[in-house]
């Protein structure tokens, strides 16, 4: 592999990184990827509606509660970060 | 295996609503999107009552729906965003009853992600651009524009992303005709993210912020972004232009705030809560759905809150500056999932759970006494406006449109012992439950029931002039007898008719312009309209057996066998025709098709005779009385009938959709059902159905201006056209003899029948639907129920979270009502006043289900047990838990020791916390089932440490899930005696059941598990699990090896053990091995296989392998949270499946849906489908467009009728 070839790769990588959120690298944390999960699956809770129906019987809740819910979580899906370490 | 899937009922829910002139005509139609299902239907403005116009399945979930018009265009698109990753565009096609596909422009990946436009879109109100948004960062904007020809155009998308934001909302501001402009609810998490303090999260605002399509540089910029005060979840654009004065209102929680650019302040009105509410205080109020109503004068918003309160909010505007928000309370209905006041006055509910309604706006709450709440006033910290809840006021009800939706738990059987299954439906939330029993057939309303003198043979109705409306006369035939009776104000008996009243009557109709012409046995009896008669009398000693009518003809059958033939000339004479025709055998029906229009005759008779042949006989002068062509039947003739149907559209003719149909009715109780070639006469695509047992009587009736046919065996059908389709229904009612269509001023389209010696006037107004219901109002969300069969009695189990029970809801009140009485202080007058107001508020009863239960908080729990009779409608025993014992399971069974005592056990949680979970252990209650199921008598309980989520009857035992436990418990004196346990399953088990040996377990995550139990050992034993996580709501056993499982995302599964699978695990030494000896991955050494897989679309709540006509096969039925009703039948020759799969692929390629989600990668939403053929989709062919079915029929070298043919052949034998 030609070093052209491989510098290209990782500007594609980049390149998918920042047009798709949520794609990964190497140096992901657990925290990252847990969140990117959390907030797929409330963008899905939202999606579709049968599911925030599911949700709010359940609950006992409105439909639009639910989605509101859902949107909020979105924030801070799996708690707080946790503190970087500087290397 | 291979199955067919079918949807009986389609999904009732629905998830938004809008309206528009989507035909173009001046009316307003609602479109409706219900998950998959796209519809449109009209409120008849005359009465009130909504009709379907048409229902298609998009095979793709919408998400956002739109109605836009281009500038001086009087039409409305609609815009759709769904899971396609493509923005589609609509229009409908009044006159072809159709939606045509406008514009389809790909942008991203298919499915609901969270970066992938769909979820949000906004159109500028002058319809000239529309913004499609993602949940977060991707936001895109179309130009829409017109070609010299007047279509739509659409432009390239233009970008508006925005990075590490979360949208909540969009809408399309009114600025008139400057640049267009967008508003969203934003919200940045990038610092929130990275800030492991938390204070970023804290102070995380969203934003409101403007982008602004300039559409002279073709590109869209982020104009202005403003913080706000509260977390909002809706927008509202505010008229603008000439109009008003343009902005947007944000409802956030406990406010609704005006904003503008500009020098325009923000205002801000508080949100009114309930007096004396007995939801938690602290909750906030959120405003989750809102219509906008504008006139040339004026306009006004109404937005309903979570509680169902609707208020109308007007803005007070100071030289096109706003200075205040008015708010009036209005009315409460049912929460609604979208509101939209339609121009002609009425308001559409499209409630989020259970029925939608339509409703009459009689006042729009100006001078009603009712409070206004201003955002000018001041109002100190944690003060709020209080408004009181009451009945309608300025509403009424016109319509309701049923919606089973949630349906929570079903069960298909014969309780009523009636030979037909009856559909039992556990449906709603909360307080708008009901327990609804469905039957297949039409709803039938009885407008009149009168009883005559003797036991009549048959009845007509004749209108006294061509052109008349409605209908003059009913003649009843008796033996020896005939009775006229006139219609009016009251129908009662006339003299003067003309009509010969001292014999039997053959046939009567109108004639001509305004003649009438009786049919007796010994002669035709003409009556013209000044009373004069002519009379044709038969020859001697032969008698009239048969005749036909229609408006200009009339041909009467002789004894043995001889026609004559009459038609009306110019004049209005009734001529007969120079030949007469023998048969050579007795004539046994005859039937004349009507005059088609702007005709002079009807070209065709239909003769069925004794030698069992019907036979078309050309009535065409060239060749009048020849034979064009016959048929031969598998039984003799009973009853004939000419009718044309399937006609598209009235005012277009269509001669290709269409047809003259010949139906036959059989001595053997079945019904043919074949079309007439409109030039030859020729016969052909002959349908057959079994009605009953009786001989088939038939009958033309008018139904929604088009011919039908009533079919009278030993049950009543009516054969009609809807939708494109024909619809052959039984009808709920009692046993008729004869009918006839039935016209006046009150009933515009009804049947006057007979039965016995009665005379019956019926309506029928659910033309379309299959079922008809009765239900019976529950008071919390049923959860399950089991069926004691030889009572017919169902066990139901209610539960509800955030909810009091009926005792604690009395106390509650009653705390309430007596501090109100302590805060009124020690004045006297002040005090009584107080105690009057308490003892008014103690006396007041809202209905719960338009106003809501009291929402107390997380952590409350209410369930009740009920016995119910579901066909006599009748509680019979209840049970009411204590607040906080939340009751997951039911189960009723017998234990060995006890013999055939029946117990019902009911497992409970006490303190269950949601999320996360927790609870403080739960109980088993062991009630006793005495007096033939009608009490329930409690034994004993029985504590335990975790959530009982399934039980289930195990031999002579019975398992229990606590948890991830399973458990073997047997019924002790003073409580459950714990038998085995065993604790490998992995999350919580949410379904049991048992056959021989095995226990089949159902994880919430983690699919089945197939456990055998050793009785030698006394163990439970893990023998085989599945490969795949699915989060099962519902299962069902098929057989000892196979089991179907539903999950919460919407896919159906069937898996198997394979061939060689052991349960004996003695044998299999792996199979101790996985009792003890647990690698990392810890499963089954065995798994199962998936046989099949489907997705529906729906979250699928309940499976039952039932049959649901008497004597017809099994299918796997299913139903859904949306409200729809489906089935799974098991094809029955490779041949069959072979050619369903073709048409398939076909249809995939040629008939594409209509939101853009390609078929098979819908129906592969979360596993590849397989094993599975969509009817849903094969369905479809019936009403695509000719040439398409053309082609593909070609490629299948069938023909397009022979096609239809088996669609619906496969539908009946095993449905409806």
């Amino acid at each position: 592999m030609q070093a052209s070839d491989r510098f290209n790769i990782n500007s594609q990588l980049e390149h998918l990184q920042a047009k798709y959120v949520g794609t990964g690298h190497a140096d992901l944390t657990r925290f990252e990827w847990a969140v990117n999960i959390q907030r797929d699956s409330y963008a899905s809770y939202v999606g579709h509606y049968p599911m925030l129906a599911y949700f709010a019987i359940a609950e006992n809740e409105s439909i639009g509660r639910e989605r509101y819910n859902f949107m909020q979580k979105m924030l801070l899906p799996c708690g707080l970060p946790p503190e970087r370490e500087d290397d | 295996m291979h199955l067919y899937n079918l949807t009986l009922q389609r999904s009732s829910g629905i998830c938004f609503a809008i309206h528009g002139n989507f035909s173009g005509d001046k009316y307003q139609e609602i479109a409706i999107a219900r998950g998959k299902i796209l519809e449109i239907v009209k409120p008849d403005n005359s009465t009130g009552k909504i009709h379907s116009l048409i229902s298609v399945d998009v095979f793709g979930v919408i998400r956002s729906m739109l109605a836009f018009r281009l500038t001086g265009g009087s039409k409305d698109y609609i815009a759709i965003g769904s899971d396609s990753g493509r923005i589609v565009i609509l229009e409908y096609n009044g006159s072809k009853n159709i939606i045509e596909k406008v514009h389809q422009e790909t942008f991203g990946k298919t499915g609901c992600r969270r970066i992938v436009p769909g979820q949000y879109l906004a159109v500028d109100p002058k319809g000239r651009a529309v913004m499609i948004s993602a949940i977060e960062k991707q936001k895109l904007v179309y130009i829409l524009n017109r070609d010299s020809q007047a279509r739509l155009t659409i432009s390239s998308p233009l970008e508006a992303h925005k990075s590490n934001t979360l949208v909540y909302h969009t809408v399309g501001i009114d600025v008139g005709f400057e640049n267009p402009m967008f508003a969203c609810l934003e919200m940045d998490y990038e610092e929130a993210d990275n800030d492991p303090t938390g204070e970023s999260a804290i102070n995380a605002v969203q934003t409101l912020t403007f982008y602004e399509l300039d559409l002279g540089l073709n590109h869209v910029v982020r104009k202005y972004s403003e913080p706000l005060d509260e977390h909002a979840n809706l927008l509202i654009a505010v008229p603008g232009g000439n109009d008003g004065p343009s902005g947007v209102l944000v409802c956030s929680e406990n406010f609704i705030t005006y904003k503008n650019f500009g020098d325009q302040q923000d205002i801000k009105c508080s949100i009114p809560r309930r007096r004396n509410d007995l939801d938690n205080p602290d909750r906030s109020t959120l405003i989750v759905c809102s219509a906008t109503h504008k006139t040339k004068s004026m306009f006004f918003f109404l937005v309903q809150t979570e509680q169902g309160d609707i208020f109308k909010v007007t803005l007070e505007i100071d030289e096109d500056m706003v200075t205040e928000i008015k708010m009036k309370y209005f009315d409460t209905v049912p929460v609604s999932s979208s509101i939209a006041v339609l121009r002609t006055g009425f308001l559409f509910v499209a409630s989020e759970f259970g029925n939608h309604c339509l409703y009459q706006i009689t006042n729009l709450g100006v001078d009603d006494g009712e409070p206004e709440f201003s955002s000018s006033s001041l109002l100190e910290e944690n003060e709020k406006y209080l408004f009181t809840p009451r009945n309608l006021k300025n509403l009424i009800l016109v319509d309701e449109l049923e919606s089973l939706s949630p349906i929570m738990y079903s069960f298909i059987g014969d309780l009523s012992n009636s030979d037909t299954s009856q559909i039992i439906l556990a449906c709603g939330k909360g307080p708008r439950s009901s327990l609804k029993v469905l039957k297949h057939g039409l709803e039938v309303s009885e407008m009149a029931v009168s009883e005559l003198p003797g036991n009549p043979n048959a009845v007509w109705t004749v209108k006294k002039h061509e052109n008349d409306d409605f209908d003059a006369y009913i003649i009843v035939s008796f033996n020896n007898a005939t009775l006229v009776l006139s219609i009016g104000e009251t129908v009662e008996e006339v003299t003067d008719s003309g009509f010969l009243g001292t014999t039997s009557t053959l046939a009567c109709a109108q004639i001509g312009d305004n003649a009438l012409v009786q049919i007796y046995p010994e002669g035709i009896r003409h009556i013209r309209a000044d009373k004069r008669v002519n009379e044709w009398r038969s020859p001697a000693k032969r008698h009239i057996v048969k005749c036909a009518i229609n408006h200009k003809q009339v041909i009467i059958a002789l004894s043995g066998g001889e026609l004559v033939y009459f038609e009306m000339d110019v004049i209005g004479q009734l001529n007969e025709y120079t030949d007469r025709k023998e048969m050579g055998c007795e004539v046994i029906c005859m039937a004349l098709g009507a005059v088609p229009k702007n005709e002079q005759r009807s070209r065709f008779l239909a003769v069925g005779l004794s030698d069992n042949t019907v036979r078309i006989i050309s009535l065409d002068p060239s060749d009048c009385l020849s034979p064009l062509s016959m048929q031969a039947l598998p039984a003799s003739p009973e009853s004939l009938c000419i009718v044309e149907m399937g006609l598209k559209d009235k005012s277009v003719k269509d001669l290709s959709s269409e047809r003259l149909y010949l139906t036959v009715g059989l001595q053997n109780g079945v019904l043919l059902r074949t079309v007439i070639d409109n030039v030859s006469g020729d016969l052909s695509d002959t349908r057959t159905r079994y009605l009953g047992t009786r001989p088939v009587k038939l009958f033309t009736v008018k139904m929604q201006d088009s011919s039908a046919v009533l079919a009278i065996s030993s049950r009543c059908w009516l054969l009609y056209y809807h939708q494109n389709r024909f619809h052959l229904t039984p009808l709920s009612y009692e046993l008729l003899e004869f009918a006839s269509g039935f016209s006046s001023e009150q009933c515009p389209e009804g049947i006057v029948a007979i039965s016995s010696n009665t005379l019956r006037i019926l309506s029928l107004e659910k033309l379309g639907t299959i079922f008809n219901q009765h239900s019976i109002p529950l008071d919390y969300t049923p959860r399950k129920f089991c069926v004691h069969y030889e009572s017919g009695n169902i066990i139901l189990l209610e539960m509800d979270h955030n909810a009091l029970t009926e005792k604690s809801k009395k106390a509650r009140k009653q705390a309430m009502a007596e501090e109100m009485v302590e805060n009124a202080g020690d004045d006297e007058s002040k005090e009584e006043a107080a105690a009057e107001m308490a003892a008014a508020f103690l006396s007041e009863d809202l209905d719960e289900k338009i106003f809501g239960a009291p929402k107390p908080g997380l952590g409350y729990w209410a369930s009740q047990i009920k016995i119910i009779n579901p066909i006599t409608n009748k509680l019979i025993d209840k049970v009411c838990l204590e607040q906080n014992e939340a009751a997951f399971s039911i189960a009723l069974v017998k234990f060995s020791q006890y013999g055939d005592s029946q117990f019902i056990i009911v497992g409970t949680a006490k303190n269950l916390i949601l999320n996360p979970r927790s609870c403080e252990g739960g109980n088993l209650h062991v009630y006793h089932l005495t007096d033939n199921c009608s009490k329930l008598e409690l034994m004993h309980v029985t504590p335990v440490e975790e959530t009982p989520y399934a039980i289930c009857s195990f031999q002579g035992k019975i398992a229990v899930s606590l948890g991830k436990l399973l458990r073997i418990y047997d019924l002790g004196k003073k409580k459950l005696l714990k038998k085995c346990e065993n604790k490998h399953l992995p999350n919580i088990i949410v379904s049991l059941h048992s056959m021989g040996h095995r226990i089949y377990a159902c994880d919430v995550q983690e699919s089945i598990f197939f456990i055998r139990y050793k009785r030698e050992d006394n163990q439970l034993v893990i023998f085989a699990d599945d490969t795949l996580p699915r989060y099962i709501t519902a299962s069902t056993l098929l057989d000892y090896d196979t089991v179907a499982l539903a999950d919460k995302f919407g896919n159906i599964c069937v898996v198997r053990l394979p061939k060689d699978t052991n349960d004996d695990v003695d044998e299999d030494p792996t199979g101790v091995k996985s009792l003890w000896d647990r690698g990392w991955l810890g499963g089954a050494s065995q798994k199962v296989e998936a046989v099949c897989e489907f997705h529906v679309g729906e979250t699928i709540t309940c499976l039952q392998k039932a049959t649901l006509i008497h004597g017809l096969a099994e299918c796997l039925v299913y139903v859904t949270l949306s409200g729809s009703i489906g089935v799974l039948v098991p094809f029955t020759s490779l041949e069959d499946h072979d050619f369903f799969q073709n048409l398939e692929m076909h249809l995939r390629n040629e008939n594409t849906p209509l939101c853009g989600r390609d078929h098979l990668s819908f129906r592969s939403y979360y596993f590849p489908t397989k094993g599975v053929i969509d009817g849903d989709l094969c369905e479809q062919f019936n009403s695509i467009q000719l040439t398409t079915q053309k082609n593909i029929s070609e490629q299948l070298e069938r023909a397009p009728t022979e096609i239809s043919k088996k669609l619906e052949d496969i539908r009946t034998q095993y449905a409806f």
